[in-house]
C-alpha cells in the first residue's frame, strides 16, 4: 500500500477541494467516502450557485462537481469509494471498512470533511413512508431521476426547501404548498419568488400538525402558529399529498471528531456542535483539520474555501510549501471566504465562527 | 414514476435493464440504481416495518444514515437499500421487525 501524507474522510466539496490543493503542492493524498460516487451533495444541485464571479457563480453544482473530480484526477489524488472511516487512533490511524472488510490506514495528518445531516421533524404520522428529508427528495429526483411521490408538502422555507420544491417541479411533481413556522420566508427571495410564479403556496406562521395514512402518507393537516409557535385553534387546513418533505435544517456531521477527541463548542447560528478550529481549520487535535459542513452550515463555495485552506496549511506543515507562499495562498482563499460571509445572510454565520474563534482565544 | 425528460438534466441516459424480485414478484430495475429507486418507480413505499407495532416504514433519508430503508437483501436483514445497487436476480423482502439471517448464520 502506498504511503499517504494526508487522509481526506469524505469526497464532497470541502474534501475534494482540500485533497487537490494538497495534491497539487506535491502532498501525496487519499479521499476515503462511504459512497458509490464522489462529489457528496453537488450532484444533487442542479440550480446555478450565487456568490461572486471567482466562486463560479452562475455555475450549477453538478458542473462544479465534475470539474473537481476531474481536477482529483489530474492532480493524483487517490479516491477510496465505498470505503467507510469508522474511528480515528493515534499514530495517526484511520480504521476503515470496506467490503465487509476492516483495516487500518496510517496517514501524517487527517482532516475531516464528513459534511452534515439533514434534521427531522417529530410529528403525529411523521414515520409514515411519504414524509422524508428534502434532501432524500433531491437525491431521488436529481440522482436517480425517480419521483418520491406526486403531490408534495414542503415544511420549511429556508434555501434547501425553496429549491428543492422548485427542483421537485422542474422534475414533474405537483407542490401543493410550503408551510413556514416563522412569520417571514427564510431563503432567499429570488428562489421564493421562482416558486410563487408557478402558484406554490407559500404559507407562513404555518406549520404540519399532523400526517394521515395507512401505509403511506395520504394527507397532511397545517395549521396556524402563533408567534410562540403554539397552534392556533380552528385554523387547520387539510391537504392531499403523498409526500411530505422536510427542509428543517441541518446538523454537522461531528461523529469521527467526538471519537478523536476534538474540543467542540456550541453555536446554534452553525447548527449545533462542532469542532473548535483555528484559521488554518487545524483542530484542537494537532494535525487532524476540518472543512465544509462540519465546521458549521454554510454551503458548497465556503466548503470549496476552507478545504482549500486546509489543504494548503497541510502541504505548508509537511514541507511543501514555505511559509510565504502559503500564506499568500491562505491569504486569498480568506479573503473569499470573508466576502462569501457578507450581507444579510452570510452575517449570522460570520458571527457563528467568531464564536469559534472567541473559544479557542479563552483557552 | 421515473423521469423519463427533465429541462435541466435533458432525456434520460437508458440503463440496462435488470430483474430483481420482491417478495416474490418480479420487479423492471437499471442497472447501477439502488434497490430503493427501483421500489419507488415501481410504486412500492413500504420498505420495512416495525418490531412493536408493524407500522410501515419507508424511504427518508435516501443516503443511508437513517435506517428506515431497511430490508432483507439476498437473506441479509438490515440492508440499506437507499445505498446498495440493484443486481440481476437480487432478492428483495419486506422486513418484520429486526429482520431474520437467511444466509450465513
Amino acid at each position: 500500500m502506498r504511503e499517504i501524507e494526508l487522509g481526506v474522510v469524505g469526497g464532497g466539496p470541502a474534501g475534494l477541494s482540500a485533497a487537490i490543493e494538497a495534491a497539487k503542492c506535491g502532498v501525496k493524498v487519499a479521499v476515503f467516502d462511504e459512497n458509490e460516487r464522489p462529489g457528496g451533495q453537488l450532484f444533487k444541485q442542479i440550480h446555478k450557485f450565487f456568490g461572486s464571479r471567482e466562486h463560479g457563480a452562475g455555475i450549477r453544482g453538478i458542473d462544479i462537481g465534475a470539474q473537481m473530480l476531474e481536477d482529483a484526477e489530474k492532480h493524483g489524488v487517490e479516491v477510496r469509494l465505498n470505503t467507510a472511516v469508522w474511528g480515528i487512533f493515534d499514530g495517526p490511524k484511520l480504521g476503515i471498512s470496506s467490503n465487509q472488510r476492516v483495516s487500518r490506514v496510517s496517514a501524517k495528518k487527517i482532516l475531516l470533511a464528513t459534511g452534515a445531516n439533514e434534521n427531522a421533524l417529530a410529528f403525529p404520522g411523521w414515520t409514515l413512508p411519504g414524509v422524508m428529508g428534502g434532501g432524500a427528495a433531491q437525491t431521488m429526483i436529481n440522482i436517480h431521476r425517480v419521483l418520491p411521490g406526486k403531490r408534495i408538502l414542503t415544511v420549511g422555507s429556508g434555501n434547501v426547501g425553496l429549491i428543492v420544491s422548485y427542483q421537485l417541479l422542474q422534475a414533474g411533481a405537483e407542490v401543493v404548498g410550503l408551510v413556514e413556522a416563522l412569520p417571514y420566508i427564510s431563503g432567499y427571495g429570488v428562489h421564493a419568488s421562482k416558486l410563487r410564479k408557478c402558484g406554490v403556496p407559500i404559507y407562513t406562521s404555518y406549520t404540519v400538525k399532523e400526517a394521515i395514512g395507512k401505509e403511506r402518507v395520504e394527507r397532511a393537516v397545517i395549521v396556524k402558529v402563533d408567534e410562540n409557535f403554539n397552534p392556533r385553534p380552528r385554523t387547520e387546513k387539510r391537504l392531499t399529498v403523498d409526500t411530505i418533505c422536510l427542509a428543517v435544517g441541518l446538523t454537522p456531521m461531528a461523529e469521527l471528531a467526538w471519537l478523536a477527541g476534538c474540543e467542540f463548542v456550541y453555536v446554534p447560528e452553525l447548527g449545533g456542535h462542532v469542532p473548535v478550529h483555528d484559521d488554518d481549520m487545524e483542530t484542537t487535535l494537532k494535525g487532524v483539520y476540518i472543512a465544509g459542513d462540519l465546521t458549521g452550515i454554510e454551503e458548497a463555495h465556503t466548503a470549496i474555501e476552507e478545504g482549500k485552506v486546509a489543504g494548503i496549511a497541510v502541504a505548508q506543515s509537511l514541507g511543501y510549501l514555505t511559509s510565504e507562499k502559503a500564506q499568500e495562498l491562505k491569504q486569498e482563499a480568506w479573503g473569499h471566504l470573508e466576502a462569501l460571509r457578507k450581507g444579510p445572510f452570510g452575517q449570522k454565520r460570520a458571527e457563528g465562527k467568531v464564536k469559534i474563534k472567541e473559544r479557542r482565544g479563552a483557552k | 414514476m421515473r423521469i423519463k425528460d427533465h429541462p435541466i438534466l435533458g432525456p434520460k441516459a437508458k440503463g440496462r435493464k435488470v430483474f430483481i424480485e420482491v417478495d416474490g414478484r418480479k420487479i423492471e430495475a437499471e442497472e447501477h440504481e439502488p434497490i430503493a429507486a427501483a421500489l419507488t418507480a415501481a410504486g412500492i413505499f413500504v420498505f420495512h416495518r416495525t418490531k412493536k407495532t408493524s407500522s410501515p416504514r419507508g424511504l427518508f433519508c435516501a443516503i443511508g444514515r437513517c435506517s428506515d430503508c431497511f430490508m432483507i437483501v439476498d437473506g441479509i436483514p438490515n440492508t440499506r437499500t437507499c445505498v446498495t445497487p440493484v443486481r440481476e436476480g437480487m432478492k428483495v423482502e419486506t422486513q418484520d421487525g429486526l429482520g431474520q439471517w437467511k444466509v450465513g448464520s
